[in-house]
């Protein structure tokens, strides 16, 4: 059994083969995993809201996509992973509950899910896999010997990315 | 049972007197609803003083059994003068012993929910919501009214993630008044969430007069 690091709610965590990274019961937030197959070095993110200049509070650039993604890739690397063969994988994005009339404050998976989509883009990194929407949440696991995103649910099975 | 109460967050900057006043509603509007329940299930609830802490958001799921554990969400809206929303959790056994008590069945029966369990639970959660904000209206002399409920049954951690995102825009913290309930023979527990929307927290902390 190799190493598994946990990721929790607005944090993010590299490493390198062998172990793997999961983060538990993402629900609207975003599983960003970031993969190098030539090294085997990873990174998996869990991100809360798109965007920290649209918040009012910015003490934690985990919790925000457009701050966490350039953190996680420069530690990745540091650990001696090439950015040109850094790919990405995406999960996440429910909208847990469903009422007739759903705000912006509902939607906010929906919101998550579209603004990685477009920064992944900018930064330039191709996106593999993207298991985002429903409404269920998604536990996350990222393995480092072989870049499978798994994604394991409640009621709607499993599977990998 | 647990009630804990999420309070917004702007939080790191309140004084020990705000505090004191969030505690004594959040101890009222526990006790009016733990009444409420009360009466629903016949059964005597024990409460305890409440606890008040401020913590990092990611760590709020352990207060409930961890991001993976698995609960049943009851989610509404508060409509009026300090816009907020609630969020009541209960762990799954927890919801199954509920549904069982509500529905007159043997305890034990339930291993999934179908839609009557499901109403029965809303129908929870609207109550225990109400008897709160009866108590909050009380103390602020706010007109506060829930949004019909709606219910997920899922990780914690993902039921979560809907008012912790919420919190998130504005802070890194959650203010979590913490009161036990227990039921005098068997364990059922719950979680009960007031997430006032950015500002309000400050309309009801002026509206019983202790803002800064």
């Amino acid at each position: 059994m190799s190493e598994l690091i946990k990721v929790g709610m607005a944090d993010y965590k590299v490493g390198r083969n062998p172990c793997s990274l999961i983060s538990y019961g993402l629900g609207s937030c975003i599983g960003i995993a970031l993969y190098d197959t030539v090294t085997k070095i990873g990174g998996l993110a869990h991100i809360m809201l798109p965007d920290s200049t649209q918040a009012r509070s910015a003490e934690n650039p985990a919790k925000f996509a457009n701050t966490a993604l350039p953190l996680m890739l420069d530690e990745m690397v540091k650990l001696g992973a090439v950015k040109s063969r850094i790919t990405a994988k995406i999960a996440g994005g429910a909208q847990m509950f469903t009422f007739a009339n759903a705000t912006d404050v509902m939607r906010v998976g929906e919101r998550n899910a579209e603004a990685v989509r477009m920064l992944l883009k900018k930064m330039d990194i191709k996106m593999l896999a993207d298991d985002t929407g429903g409404n269920y949440g998604r536990t996350v696991e990222l393995h480092l010997d072989t870049g499978i995103y798994r994604v394991r649910t409640i009621a709607k099975g499993e599977k990998e990315l | 049972m647990n009630e804990v109460e999420i309070l917004s967050d702007e939080i790191l900057n309140l004084s020990i007197l705000q505090l004191d006043a969030l505690r004594e509603i959040g101890n009222v509007g526990a006790g009016n609803s733990a009444t409420a329940l009360s009466q629903i299930i016949n059964r005597k609830i024990d409460m305890t003083v409440p606890k008040i802490a401020i913590m990092p958001l990611g760590e709020v799921p352990d207060v409930v059994g961890g991001p993976d554990a698995m609960v049943a969400g009851v989610y509404l809206r508060v409509f009026g003068p300090a816009p907020s929303s609630i969020l009541f959790l209960l762990p799954r056994d927890s919801a199954f012993y509920l549904v069982d008590m509500l529905m007159g069945r043997e305890q034990g029966h339930t291993t999934s929910l179908n839609s009557m369990d499901e109403s029965a639970l809303m129908e929870i959660g609207n109550i225990l919501a109400g008897a709160y904000l009866n108590a909050l209206s009380h103390f602020t002399s706010l007109t506060l009214l829930p949004s019909i409920p709606a219910l997920a049954m899922d990780m914690a951690g993902a039921i979560l993630s809907v008012i912790l995102i919420q919190l998130g825009q504005m802070g890194d913290h959650a203010l979590v008044i913490e009161t036990e309930f227990t039921t005098e023979s068997d364990g059922v527990k719950g979680h009960f969430f007031l997430i006032p929307d950015p500002g309000s927290l400050n309309t009801i902390l002026a509206a019983i007069g202790v803002k800064e």
